[in-house]
């Protein structure tokens, strides 16, 4: 304990931020606001904790995820090159997260072009190892790591990457996409589920769980499982916003409700962990009328902190998993659950609301996770979903030629467009081959969009003055 | 004041000229595309029968006031030798008129044009060098302006400024530019319009006109003293203050001996008595029927390719490394819609890269070709010639490009897709692709099975040639890389489809 306090102290003295800091502690002590504080600071206790029944392990409400990691700004890169990592920033930001209570930290071998493990072994392990929780994933996105050696050689290499010899929450990643033929062929015919269940035994692992997108057979399937005692889940992840709660259907015809996935684990006392809170940040970046009753309920609360408390509120939810890219996204989300203030039943009715509105702009719910990628043609799949989302949030969807505001938007579509994704890698050259297809875990039938919107790009390019 | 009135005129006029070539945004040709037009060489090509009659009028009237006010080139040596001129005083002289050389060059130019030989007729024609000047030399830099005020525009969500690319369209016809612009600084700091006065075809061709020029400089034998200022500071250095006369071939009516005069003996005026020849037969440059161009004879087109290499999905996220596209030789080079044939192009064209600079979407750039040196032609590794944009043909001054409208382009054939086989993604890399056929505006492509007889045949592009009018969407979006699968064969002639 003594140790974490000078932890801390050390943490914000190199942040330079010390007499903020110390107003801050000293308006808490106080319990008052009688002293002007800086609204970007969280307070330095006070985070809301769930517990484990299978471990008892005490988990903090808010889960860092390690998939949207910060990159170095300002570097010069060829074409084709990709930005490194900032691992300084990285560090800071753990450091500042475990300061403020936060103690799950979820990765995988996939995320980052392969090095979220790398980074995050390398910011923890400047800490105690009893102080965090560590989860990874045994990936499924190449069929050359299904083999059983293969797939224990990536739970190796997950230990040595991140520099442990136990994980404390191991996930089957992403079951459900690919249906139940994937699900055996990944984890039940080549042995590596009864292998892994031999390594929680051996004490590698602590908890083991699987994250589940799609296929609603084998949410269903696997629950089954655990009734019949064949398998025992200690967690599930789930996508869990209040669009996707009662949306996700309707949204996309191969996803599930979000209100059945919790209901059926909280019905089994299986805690949840819950990921995309934010839809990529979908939910963090609302039409203006949206914003705009957000901010008349609390003129302080950030539009992201409805997303976090809505996600938050069921008790069943072991933890929030947020990929905080930036210092800002930390701060806000720590604010938000150091306590949680559970969302009240009419709050939540206005999140519904919310959620109505949201439903009916027709975006593309891609969540830019990323997982498409890299396309083997060249193309940039999520920044292409990106700036058409912007778009039609941002009302630059030109309609009819007559309208008044036609030629701006078509403007600011058009050069936003070569903007956000060089001409290279935009939606004409999909040829349609598919490969990204099974790696959505939204489902969204990415061909089919790109084609849509290359047609739509296409006629805003030929309706010159 | 001639003096002053022509130079505000010429400082407009070249500034406008200079910024349509600099002008990359398809905005400014509305306004001043004209200027490219009245251009003498350019309008004789195009045939444009009212600018030549007013542009000879004028300069029965004026003189050679073509060359002080309207030609870029000429305006742009004259500040050359400006410059030269505030150091020093004075250092021109009287010399005799090179008969030999102006009229050698404009014969050896003539024969060019009949014979249809465009690179000769494009490395001597006045606009047409400006214009690789501005478009090779200055172009770029004004693009990097642009390019950081993009920067600065995104910075601020602000759509005013978008980036454009900066790229070298052609090497050799940069080092003729480049050349050119040197040989023209060294000549005009040297000797003000020497280059207008010996080379220059057009110079020529107005002189014979300016002989007969109603109003000219004229001396004041009463008033000069012979102090030889007038001859000394003539940079046409066709004053001879000896005899008192005026080599009027070579005036180009600047104005600047009428001020330098202190005594009032030089004034530029029409002399009742002057005879007054009758307007001389305008020697016509016409091209008429000249020998075929042959073109390049067909080469083997390079088909050993590498598509994209597909990459083994592992982790999330990256991008793809994408190889650069390389144009592939065709038998017959492309030309743009509205140039009728490539003889058309061939014996019309002057280079000025106007067309190059308009073109939008990359496909426009200096022919290497030695018969057809710096002309354009176009290849679709950048972009492909889109259906809705007809810029190159509104702004050709010359008629090689003729005026074109959206509808008879997307039905002008100026070649056709051909498929390479041994390129093709749906082969080499056995994927569903279509992705031609998707955007083939005329839907002169289908997908069809390689093979009818088998059920699992790769799915590939089949072409109606009847159909297709080349403008290389199928070829610019071909996945194969460095070399499409499919690629575009220029007509000669083009046809309407």
């Amino acid at each position: 304990m003594k140790e974490r306090n000078i932890s801390r102290r050390s943490f914000l003295k190199r942040l330079g931020g010390g007499a903020v800091a110390t107003s801050a502690l000293l308006a808490a002590c106080k319990g008052g606001a009688s002293q002007p504080t800086s609204p970007a600071e969280p307070p330095a206790e006070g985070m809301t904790m769930r517990v484990n029944p299978n471990t008892g392990d005490r988990v903090s409400l808010l889960g860092y995820g390690m998939m949207r990691l910060p990159e170095v700004q300002g570097q010069k890169l060829k074409e084709g090159q990709e930005p490194d990592f900032d691992q300084d920033m990285i560090n800071r930001q753990v450091d500042y997260a475990i300061a403020h209570g936060v103690n799950y930290f979820d990765t995988s071998p996939a995320y980052c072009r392969g090095l979220s493990e790398r980074c995050t072994g390398i910011a923890l392990a400047r800490h105690p190892r009893d102080t965090y929780y560590i989860a990874t994933k045994l990936s499924n996105f190449a069929p050359d790591t299904w083999p059983a050696a293969a797939s224990k050689k990536m739970f190796e290499t997950s230990l040595r990457e991140l520099q442990v010899d136990y994980v404390d929450y191991l996930l089957l990643h992403g079951v459900g996409m690919g249906g139940m033929d994937d699900l055996h062929r990944r984890y039940l015919d080549n042995g590596i589920l009864d292998w892994l269940v031999e390594q929680k035994t051996a004490g590698r692992i602590r908890n083991l769980g699987f994250s589940y997108h799609g296929d609603v057979a084998v949410f269903d399937t696997l629950l089954q499982w655990h009734d019949e005692g064949r398998y025992h889940w200690d967690f599930v992840q789930v996508e869990l916003n209040y669009l996707d709660w009662e949306y996700a259907n309707e949204i996309n015809e191969s996803n599930t409700d979000a209100v059945y996935l919790y209901g059926e684990l909280h019905k089994r006392g299986i805690p949840a962990v819950i990921m995309e809170p934010l839809l990529g940040g979908r939910l963090a970046n609302v039409p203006e009328n949206v914003v705009a009753k957000m901010k008349s309920r609390d003129a302080q609360a950030s539009v992201a902190s409805w997303a976090f408390r809505f996600a938050g509120t069921p008790e069943g939810v072991l933890t929030v998993l947020s990929g905080m890219t930036y210092m800002e996204h930390l701060r806000d989300n720590l604010r938000t659950y150091m306590p949680l203030k559970p969302l009240s039943e009419e709050e939540k009715e206005f999140l519904y609301e919310v959620a109505d509105d949201i439903f009916n702009l027709n975006t593309i719910p891609c969540n830019d996770c990323k997982y498409c990628m890299p396309c083997p043609y060249g193309l940039n799949i999520p920044a292409i979903f990106v700036h058409y989302n912007k778009c039609i949030k941002e009302g630059n969807i030109p309609n009819e030629r007559m309208d008044e505001e036609y030629w701006r938007q078509r403007r600011a579509f058009l050069v936003g467009y070569d903007r956000s994704v060089p001409r290279l890698r935009q939606a004409d050259h999909c040829i349609g081959c598919g490969e990204c297809v099974s790696h959505c875990p939204q489902g969204i039938d990415i061909p089919a969009e790109m084609q849509r919107i290359d047609e739509f790009v296409e006629e805003l390019k030929r309706s010159e003055k | 004041m001639l003096r002053k009135i022509r130079t505000t005129l010429a400082i407009l006029s070249i500034a406008a000229i200079t910024l349509l070539f600099l002008d990359f945004t398809g905005t400014l040709h509305h306004w001043l595309g004209w200027l490219a037009k009245i251009q003498l060489l350019p309008a004789v090509l195009a045939m444009n029968f009212v600018v030549v009659a007013v542009l000879v009028l004028l300069t029965l009237i004026f003189g050679r006031i073509y060359c002080s006010v309207v030609c870029p080139l000429g305006v742009m040596q004259d500040v050359v030798s400006w410059l030269h001129g505030r150091t020093k005083k004075n250092r021109f002289s009287y010399s005799k008129e090179k008969r030999w050389l102006r009229y050698g060059v404009l014969g050896v130019f003539i024969v060019a044009m009949v014979c249809g030989i465009g690179s000769l007729v494009a490395l001597l024609a006045p606009y047409s060098s400006y214009g690789r000047i501005v478009m090779n030399l200055v172009r770029p830099l004004y693009e990097w302006c642009n390019n950081g005020l993009a920067a600065v525009a995104e910075h601020y969500d602000s759509y005013a400024f978008y980036t454009t690319d900066v790229w070298m369209r052609s090497l050799p016809t940069f080092v003729v530019a480049a050349l050119t612009l040197v040989v023209l600084i060294v000549l005009a700091w040297r000797g003000g319009r020497t280059y207008c006065n010996t080379i220059c075809p057009v110079g020529t061709v107005l002189s014979l006109l300016a002989r007969f020029s109603w109003l000219k400089i004229r001396f004041d034998e009463d008033k000069c003293r012979n102090c030889s200022k007038c001859s000394r500071n003539c940079k046409a250095a066709c004053i001879d203050f000896r005899s008192h006369t005026v080599d009027y071939s070579r005036c180009v009516v600047c104005g600047d001996c009428i001020g330098d005069c202190k005594f009032g003996a030089l004034s530029y005026s029409h002399k009742i008595k002057s005879s007054h020849a009758a307007t001389p037969s305008q020697p016509d440059p016409h091209p008429t029927d000249g020998g075929r161009r042959s073109f390049l004879v067909a080469t083997a087109v390079a088909t050993t390719t590498a598509a994209l290499a597909q990459e083994k999905k592992k982790v999330d996220g990256g991008l793809a490394v994408i190889e650069d596209k390389q144009a592939p030789v065709r038998t017959t080079p492309l030309t743009p819609a509205g140039s009728l044939s490539a003889r058309n192009m061939a014996t019309r064209c002057t280079a000025c890269q106007l067309c190059v600079s308009e073109c939008p979407n990359g496909v426009l750039r200096p022919s290497t070709d030695l018969l057809t040196f710096m002309q354009p032609t176009m290849g679709y590794e950048r972009g492909h010639c889109r259906p809705e944009c007809t810029r190159c043909a509104d702004v050709c001054p010359t008629g090689a490009i003729r005026p074109i409208t959206r509808e008879e382009k997307s039905s002008t054939q100026i070649g056709h897709a051909v498929w390479v086989q041994d390129n093709c993604v749906c082969i080499t890399d056995g994927v569903d692709c279509g992705n031609c056929e998707r955007h083939c505006p005329t839907g002169a492509i289908q997908m069809v099975p390689l093979d009818a007889q088998d059920e699992y045949s790769p799915y590939v592009p089949a072409i109606d040639e009847s159909r297709c009018i080349g403008c290389g969407a199928c070829e610019h979006l071909c996945p194969a890389r460095p070399f499409s699968a499919i690629y575009v064969e220029g007509h000669e002639v083009h046809k309407t489809i």
